[in-house]
């Protein structure tokens, strides 16, 4: 039974209608301007999203994803202030970025030791990392240069918007059309068919979690870029919005199922409330509230439409 | 009581999404029988359970249970009852001790605190009347499968069961255990608890059960007295055709030696084994659960390391480190459990099949070439006859027989020398077994080697040119094929 068309784009649906009714609501939200704003306003959660969507695949976790962007932001920045080149500050954040991932992946492979843990150390340890790199004040004089990753624009598109775009579609046939993506899918939904199977299953961990360090790494350094500054308390709590994203982009906890397609629609629902209830003038203490209710229940209404499809499947 | 049924079901239908299941179901039981019910995998054996236990409600006919008409919404209202089911999958909380599982929501009280001291003595005279003797205060994790069916069984009678079914109990059970549940049956059988007994195991029912009911898609086929049956008329019945023989083996020419194994040894699991594998050769592997048949499949495979000794392919010391190593080396592994070992149940025919060849369909940048897998995919379901609606079908939704070819069928595509297969037909039908075998047989003749692990002496018997007899660990005995009997094996074994 391949699955339904509800299951599959149900999703889809719900950003639609949540869309509809705020066009209604507010006459600013169906607005060009607007909506590109929407757009460049999920690309930092969304770049950090993909990322996860592939730690969630495989039944893990990244909580240390938001203390991996204040790090990659900060050691970029103090690259630059320094008066390194860009092109040697970006490289070396990208590699910082890539390292955590690595040592994340190794010590949960090697060590055997649960990802839920493993991040939930680096979170704290990178964020002192972060403190103790920049004395605690932000770091400023980024140059003028700089501030085309995050600020810029080609044509009308802001530049985050086409890096987001480019991550996408790149990790989409990641996921899909490569080896790669195949074996993280199989780790992810039996570890030990996979391995049973040939898969060098370590490996393809150590390469999700590096990846998901890279990816912090390209939104720290974005982050950093469009603020101007890196701060070291950046990016706290970005982890929950990444793996909400995840989430309501209808990704399995479990592991072994999930698109970052899906992921994409899920940072688009979260980005589009955020603005409508922003230009509805909703109280940010009401928005949380309402944040929460969704990503629960976009959980609950996937379960639902699960169970729905399963009941019926086997008759023996 | 009058007529001394103790259970009648009266035109039962249950349909799923259109497909029928069951059609218009009639059959009764009587009290104190033990009741076999066969047919293949998708002949409505298991939705039948599945409605007496109160998972599935049917969609038309009536049941009766001690005469009455009763109505199940939900397991709890089957148990109230007094009809229990042993499941495949046993519901045990392995956490928790033997007692605590027995009396499992029906723990007593002395003032507001567990009566361990009641609570332990009755569960002993729970197994007193099961006789067996199993320790109530042991940890359920710590048991081995075979107790743990012995303490389903004693939680069902603690709950006042009157009808026990029970779902393939002797699949992961060796020869001895199997017998010991077989003498428990009996037991209870004498004091007047009535049993359906599911099992693909046709031999076994010559044993335990009185009757036999066979269902085939979907419909009732026949009940009948187990001693007016023969092994052949009860395939008959189940698979509606001929089947010409059981175990269809082929005799491939023996080729050169291709696998030789030197003095394995790792600790706890298996002892100083040696042996050879020639092309062309099914060399069977026997023995009880726990001889250290799976383990040393492991080890080959490179799941495990060995202490010490050689594995050489070709006559040329290989090491193996993980199971990568040993597919290219040429040696594959069918393992034991398909669901947990040899299928991502969450994923398609597709690319569960494709998964061991996935470097040989990689193109540039690590891209999968998309129509090449699709093209060798459909051309090995084929070939396997695997029967799926679409090779994009999840491989959780296939039945037993046919999961169990996806297994085959994605191992056989990395195209082994050796072919180690454990427990190649635990819980698949005869029908689908017969084809497993002829394609064990079609693998041999193209010159491929076996080596086959399996808990059913006749597969055993019938399949293999060479057989090892392994006991605690060590291999004990060899057997030609023409020299080896079910008794001698058994005496090895034991």
């Amino acid at each position: 039974m391949e699955k339904s068309f509800l299951q599959k784009y149900g999703i889809v649906l719900v950003l639609l209608f949540i869309c509809a009714v705020l066009s209604f609501l507010s006459p600013v939200f169906l607005t060009a301007p607007n909506l590109i704003n929407v757009i460049r306003q999920i690309s930092i959660n969304g770049i950090l999203a993909i990322g996860m969507t592939f730690i969630i695949i495989t039944g893990g976790i990244d909580l240390s994803v938001g203390s991996q962007v204040a790090l990659t932001g900060a050691v970029t920045a103090g690259l630059l202030s320094s008066g390194s080149s860009i092109v040697i500050a970006i490289v070396v954040g990208l590699a910082a970025g890539a390292l955590i991932g690595f040592v994340n992946g190794m010590i949960i492979t090697r060590g055997g030791v649960p990802p839920f843990i493993v991040t939930l150390g680096m979170l704290t340890a990178a964020r002192g990392f972060t403190l103790i790199y920049t004395g605690g004040r932000p770091i400023y004089n980024l140059g003028s240069a700089f501030r085309f990753f995050g600020a810029g624009y080609v044509g009308s598109v802001p530049v985050p918007v086409i890096i987001l775009g480019i991550i996408l579609v790149v990790s989409h046939f990641m996921a899909k059309h490569t080896v790669f993506g195949r074996e993280v899918y199989a780790v992810g939904g039996n570890p030990e068919a996979a391995v049973y199977s040939g898969v060098n299953k370590n490996k393809r961990l150590v390469q999700v979690y590096t990846l998901m360090g890279f990816l912090s790494a390209i939104t720290g350094i974005v982050l950093t870029s469009r603020l101007g500054s890196a701060d070291p308390t950046a990016g706290t709590g970005f982890e929950l919005d990444a793996i909400a994203a995840v989430v309501i982009g209808g990704t399995s906890m479990f592991g072994g199922e999930g698109a970052v397609t899906g992921t994409m629609i899920g940072a688009l629902i979260i980005g589009v409330i955020n603005n409508g209830l922003n230009l509805l003038n909703v109280s940010s203490y009401y928005q949380q509230v309402i944040k929460g209710v969704i990503v629960v229940g976009a959980v609950l209404m996937d379960g639902y439409a699960r169970n729905r499809q399963k009941r019926p499947a086997k008759a023996s | 009581m009058g007529n001394g049924l103790l259970l009648e079901i009266k035109g039962i239908s249950k349909r799923f999404s259109g497909v029928k299941a069951l059609d218009n179901v009639t059959f009764d039981i009587k009290r104190g029988e033990v009741r076999a019910l066969i047919g293949e995998n998708g002949a409505g054996k298991s939705t039948l359970i599945k409605i007496l236990s109160g998972i599935h409600t049917a969609d038309s006919g009536t049941i009766f249970f001690d005469n009455v008409e009763v109505v199940f919404k939900t397991p709890r209202d089957a148990q109230n009852l007094g009809i229990a089911t042993v499941h495949q999958e046993l519901n045990l909380v392995s956490s928790l001790t033997v007692s605590e599982n027995v009396f499992m929501g029906r723990l007593p009280y002395k003032s507001g605190i567990v009566d361990y001291k009641k609570l332990h003595r009755d569960t002993e005279q729970v197994f007193e009347k099961l006789g067996v003797k199993i320790e109530p205060r042991t940890v359920v994790g710590t048991l081995g499968v075979a107790k743990r069916q012995f303490v389903e069984i004693a939680k069902a009678l603690s709950q006042g069961a009157q009808l026990v079914i029970m779902d393939e109990p002797t699949s992961s059970l060796s020869v001895g255990e199997a017998e010991n549940l077989f003498s428990v049956i009996k037991t209870l059988q004498a004091s007047g608890i009535t049993f359906i007994y599911v099992s693909h195991k046709l031999e076994e029912l010559f044993e335990i059960a009185d009757s036999v009911t066979v269902l085939r898609d979907g419909q009732f086929v026949q009940t009948k007295d187990i001693d007016d049956c023969t092994m052949e008329n009860l395939v008959e019945l189940m698979v509606g055709r001929e089947i010409t023989t059981l175990f269809p083996k082929v005799r491939a020419e023996l080729g050169e030696q291709v696998l030789r194994v030197e003095n394995l040894s790792r600790a706890g699991e298996f002892e100083d084994i040696s042996f050879t594998l020639n092309k062309g050769e099914i060399l069977g592997v026997s023995g009880l659960v726990g001889a250290g048949r799976t383990e040393l499949a492991r080890c080959l495979y490179g799941i495990t390391k060995p202490d010490s000794g050689r594995i050489l392919m070709d006559g040329k010391e290989c090491f193996i480190r993980r199971p990568l190593d040993a597919v290219n080396q040429g040696i594959c592994l069918v393992p034991e459990d398909r669901k947990s070992q040899g299928l991502v149940l969450k994923m398609s025919v597709q690319h569960n099949v494709s998964l061991t060849i996935l470097s040989r369909l990689r193109k540039l940048m690590g891209f999968i070439d998309n129509s090449k897998e699709t093209g060798t995919v459909e051309q090995s379901v084929s070939k396997l006859q695997i029967k799926t609606p679409s090779i994009r079908q999840l491989v959780g939704n296939l039945s037993g027989g046919n999961q169990q070819k996806v297994v085959l069928a994605k191992e056989l595509l990395a195209d082994p020398e050796v072919l180690i297969l454990d427990e190649p037909t635990r819980g698949v039908d005869v029908g689908a077994k017969a084809e497993i075998h002829r394609l064990i047989g079609a693998f041999v003749q193209r010159g491929g080697a076996v080596l086959m692990i399996s808990s059913e002496l006749p597969e055993i018997l019938g399949m293999s040119d060479r057989i090892l007899v392994m006991s605690k660990g060590k291999i004990v005995q060899e057997f030609k094929s023409d020299e080896a009997t079910q008794e001698k094996i058994l005496s090895c074994a034991l």
